[in-house]
């Protein structure tokens, strides 16, 4: 039988020393009544080959295209080393570090993956993870409300991805906080301060680079906000941080909280998941924070170790009162993240935004000189932008598709008044030779 | 020491980063970072040789038995991590066309369809990142069924104490009341209690079935009846669904909703903190309000449901498909178990467990419920020996890792004193129960000789007990330079 090692003989001893008749008599407390029969939509066993065929002629239908699709999930080069050690059964096969003498390992990779993110987003602590950039930031608005302590208004620009906003409003909807949405400037593409009463918020979110690549003007929009009584709830791309300044730095005082999906930092695209949600904040706002959090402190004997700390925050130990009713952080893929930024180092995160940004840029150039392509915004932007085509994007994004090239993200159904509006990536993973074969493919399409 | 400590300037893995350093000089200058983030400046063997000694101070299902209650830690087949991991499904994009992806999709669709049939519900999302969320998406879900036929006033959900924190937890982030209601002395629901506590105020119960107890709820059918006679629904926690898969399902026991962890039941890894995964399964009634996506196959084509498919949905969980990969890992594991297997997975998890309390009982410790049978897992309880002898569940747990055994749950379900929560899984032999029962029988032993000796335990680990009052009062969550 699959996975379980028992013998007949072993089955024999084992109820014989229980004093049941059969494993069936193990179920007598269970109504007859409920006794389920076979399984109809469960097929019968494959065996480890079988399965293997069958999983490699699936992969292989998958995934084979050049793609230049970003919107908050970027395809980057992940070192051979990152999944190699991830997937090593102590990592892999571990339980949350709950003992933490037997769980120094995991425990120590924490420490370190939230020293480098509170470093990367210029704050002073971090958690050990929540599940992914949206449900992070919904944590994030829950609680710049909780620590308002009145205000349950929270500023959101259009500019953060819909499907972030659609997160954040499926799991703020019952806690009565209302989403008060900010419009864009359609010249630049980035939200102007507002001019309106926004009234008391809690928060204003402020996204950088914003969902169209483009570039907020953050010291401005932190300052607007601090002097108007709202926190701050920095949304990032980590990597653009290595170029990019730190929410920590933005305006006079900082971003409060900074959020952002981890998984440009050595998670593969993967369907979409698993991918994890970073959280940092500022010192006076800790006891706030949701999700699991290590500290570093001494054993009996004086020695250093790290352990799960803050946990009367947690529902395990609060219950009903807790800070969210989160329960795991994404502890494989912080650990893939933790060995990418450790193998990076400053320098190779940096390498890496700047070329993606370089590629983009010339990619930008090389569509924008074909006719009927236009760049939609003139804001700074950081490798990601917006082009609007002179004809409906979908049958141009299934021409370039049946050259084998996924050529970006339609925004038509989520911006409409953005018109024939595409969102297109070109990381550091995509040659010249690559960036080419878009434009002249799109140039094809384009003259049919 | 930490990677940090590694670090020397100018040191880098320049195998691992792009060749060149690109020109961003079109970027405004007010914009840009002028600090040099605290990243480790290291070679890639310095990197690996730090992470894979830190990996060898963790203890793993790979290199020890974990009879960890209630997290079902069973082996995690290695065909499971590596198929998934086939470039073709690491390489998709989540927002790249269903028909780039028919693989994936396929395989999702289908692990829908299993996990329909072994829970007996009509629906099944498999958006919800983990347990707890899962656990949202119901209460959510039960809402917005209340909500949607003017039932405002059911404002209240109803837990057992033995309920796992997430259940209250959850509730309150839904905008409900939670009620606790107790447990008799044979570890059942308070039928009384609970006859007293629904009414039309009440949205639902949340239940845990076996419950956190280690026992059979046996009266779930008067249960049932009860709160769905007061209108309220029946949410199913499926922490334990290991112990009725393919045995029992919670559609047939009335439940209208529940959520299964499968990083337990499905054997995903639980990586040291997750990622998890807690698909969510709805009787009929609650199909309208699934969380999106959703797989659908249409003319032998899959794809997404998504928020115009199911209009009254409570809406998404994460930005994308869940944990996709996890998922995948999944689907392989169930089919390889097969039908068969499935229906195997309770019988040898209950076998192992029964066994298990037997063997401890006679080595003289005390059964928490002695009068029931185990499910997949029971609990004793070491009140005596800590009256007796100081020696606390905590010592005893902490004991055990000295022997090689990772510690079983220790202090849940907070009702029973000096509890440890004892869960073998099937995948574990007959001789690692029987070598795990001899070390339960030495430490015991020990406790009542020398209990300083275990007070002070663990002795073998890479570090000794840790100050937690320490780690609190004075935080040290990231580290600094000099």
């Amino acid at each position: 039988m699959p996975f379980i090692p028992h013998t007949d003989e072993d089955v024999t001893q084992m109820l014989a020393a229980i004093g049941a008749p059969s494993i069936d008599a193990l179920f007598d407390e269970i109504p007859a009544a409920l006794r389920s029969g076979k399984l109809t939509q469960v097929p019968e066993a494959m065996t480890e080959m079988e399965i293997s065929r069958l999983m490699h002629e699936r992969a292989d239908l998958d995934g084979r295209q050049l793609n230049f699709i970003g919107a908050g999930a970027y395809e980057h080069h992940i070192p051979a080393a990152v999944w190699q050690i991830t997937t090593r059964g102590e990592f892999y096969s571990a339980y949350t570090p709950y003992q933490a003498e037997a769980s120094q390992g995991t425990l120590q990779l924490i420490y370190e993956y939230q020293t480098m993110m509170a470093s990367l987003t210029g704050m002073d602590v971090s958690n050990a993870s929540l599940y992914d950039g949206g449900s992070a930031l919904a944590e994030a608005v829950l609680m710049a409300v909780r620590a308002h302590k009145g205000a349950m208004r929270v500023l959101m620009p259009k500019t953060v991805s819909p499907l972030y906003r659609a997160v954040v409003r499926a799991m703020v909807k019952n806690q009565h906080i209302e989403l008060v949405e900010l419009d864009y400037d359609p010249d630049s593409g980035a939200t102007p301060v507002p001019t309106a009463d926004m009234g008391d918020f809690a928060a204003l979110v402020i996204p950088q680079p914003n969902f169209f690549g483009v570039l907020e003007d953050v010291d401005v929009l932190t300052d607007w906000a601090h002097a108007n009584g709202g926190r701050v709830i920095a949304l990032t791309n980590p990597t653009s941080l290595a170029l990019l300044k730190a929410p920590g730095q933005w305006g006079a005082a900082g971003a409060d909280i900074v959020v952002g999906d981890g998984q440009p930092l050595g998670a593969p695209l993967s369907n979409g998941g698993p991918y994890y949600g970073f959280m940092t904040c500022k010192q006076a706002l800790v006891r706030q924070m949701p999700g699991r959090i290590v500290g570093r402190t001494v054993d009996l004997e004086g020695k250093q170790g790290f352990t799960l700390t803050l946990q009367a925050r947690e529902q395990h130990i609060r219950r009903s009162k807790a800070t969210s009713n989160i329960c795991t952080n994404q502890g494989l893929v912080v650990t893939a993240s933790t060995i990418y930024m450790s193998l990076l180092g400053p320098e190779g995160l940096k390498r890496v935004a700047a070329t993606s940004h370089a590629n983009t840029r010339s990619l930008l150039a090389q569509l924008c000189a074909i006719p009927g392509v236009t760049q939609a915004f003139s804001g700074y932007g950081f490798h990601e932008a917006v082009v609007q085509l002179d004809r409906p994007v979908v049958p141009v994004l299934a021409a370039l598709q049946a050259q084998g090239i996924l050529g970006g993200h339609d925004l038509s159904a989520d911006y409409p008044e953005l018109g024939n509006a595409l969102l297109i990536c070109a990381t550091e993973t995509k040659t010249a030779a690559d960036l080419q074969r878009y434009a002249q493919q799109l140039s094809l399409a384009l003259s049919q | 020491m930490l990677i940090f400590e590694h670090s020397r300037p100018n040191r880098a893995a320049h195998a691992q980063m792009p060749a060149h350093a690109a020109d961003i000089s079109d970027l405004p200058a007010h914009l840009l970072r002028q600090d040099v983030p605290l990243l480790p400046q290291a070679s890639e063997m310095d990197v690996v040789r730090h992470y894979t000694r830190l990996s060898q101070k963790n203890f793993s299902i790979d290199t020890q038995f974990y009879p960890l209650g209630s997290c079902t830690m069973k082996y995690n087949p290695r065909a499971c991590n590596s198929l998934a991991m086939l470039p073709g499904f690491l390489a998709r994009h989540p927002f790249a066309p269903a028909t780039t992806g028919q693989g994936y999709l396929a395989s999702m669709y289908e692990l829908q369809e299993m996990l329909k049939d072994v829970t007996g519900m009509a629906g099944v999302s498999l958006a919800p990142m983990a347990g707890a969320q899962g656990e949202f998406a119901g209460v959510a879900m039960i809402r917005a069924y209340h909500d949607s036929r003017g039932d405002a006033a059911r404002r209240e959900i109803i837990v057992p104490n033995a309920a796992h924190g997430t259940n209250p937890a959850t509730a309150v982030m839904c905008g409900y009341t939670v009620r606790e209601i107790p447990t008799d002395k044979e570890g059942d629901v308070d039928l009384e209690a609970l006859k007293a506590a629904v009414g039309p105020h009440t949205a639902g119960l949340m239940l845990t079935n076996p419950s956190t107890l280690g026992v059979f709820e046996k009266q779930i059918q008067d249960i049932q009846k009860i709160v769905h006679d007061a209108g309220g629904l029946l949410y199913y926690d499926g922490a334990n669904l290991n112990a009725i898969l393919g045995r029992v399902k919670p559609g047939d026991m009335g439940f209208d909703v529940i959520h299964m962890n499968l990083h337990k039941t499905f054997s995903t890894p639980h990586g040291g903190g997750g990622p998890g995964a807690g698909p969510v399964g709805v009787a009929t009634r609650l199909l309208p309000f699934m969380p999106v996506p959703v797989v659908t196959k249409e003319n032998n084509q899959y794809r997404l449901l998504v928020e115009g498919d199911i209009p009254a949905t409570i809406g998404r969980m994460s930005a994308n498909h869940g944990n996709a990969g996890v998922l995948l890992r999944a689907y392989i594991y169930a089919r390889m178990l097969g039908a068969e297997g499935m229906h195997r997975v309770s019988e040898f998890a209950t076998l192992n467990a029964n066994y298990l309390l037997k063997e401890l009982q006679q080595a003289g410790f005390d059964i928490a419920f002695p009068t029931r049978r185990a499910s997949h897992e029971f609990i004793i309880t070491l009140k005596k020996l800590k009256d007796e002898t100081g020696v606390s569940a905590m010592d005893f747990a902490k004991r055990l890792l000295d022997y090689g055994y990772h510690a079983p749950t220790t202090y849940f379900p907070m009702l029973v004193p000096e509890c440890l929560l004892i869960e073998p899984t099937e995948t574990e032999s007959k001789e690692t129960l029987d070598a795990f029962v001899i070390a339960m029988k030495t430490i015991l032993t020990e406790a009542y000789a020398t209990p300083e000796l275990v007070k002070g335990a663990p002795y073998t680990q890479p570090v000794r007990r840790l100050d937690d009052v320490k780690a609190a009062r004075e935080l040290d969550l990231v580290w600094r330079q000099g």
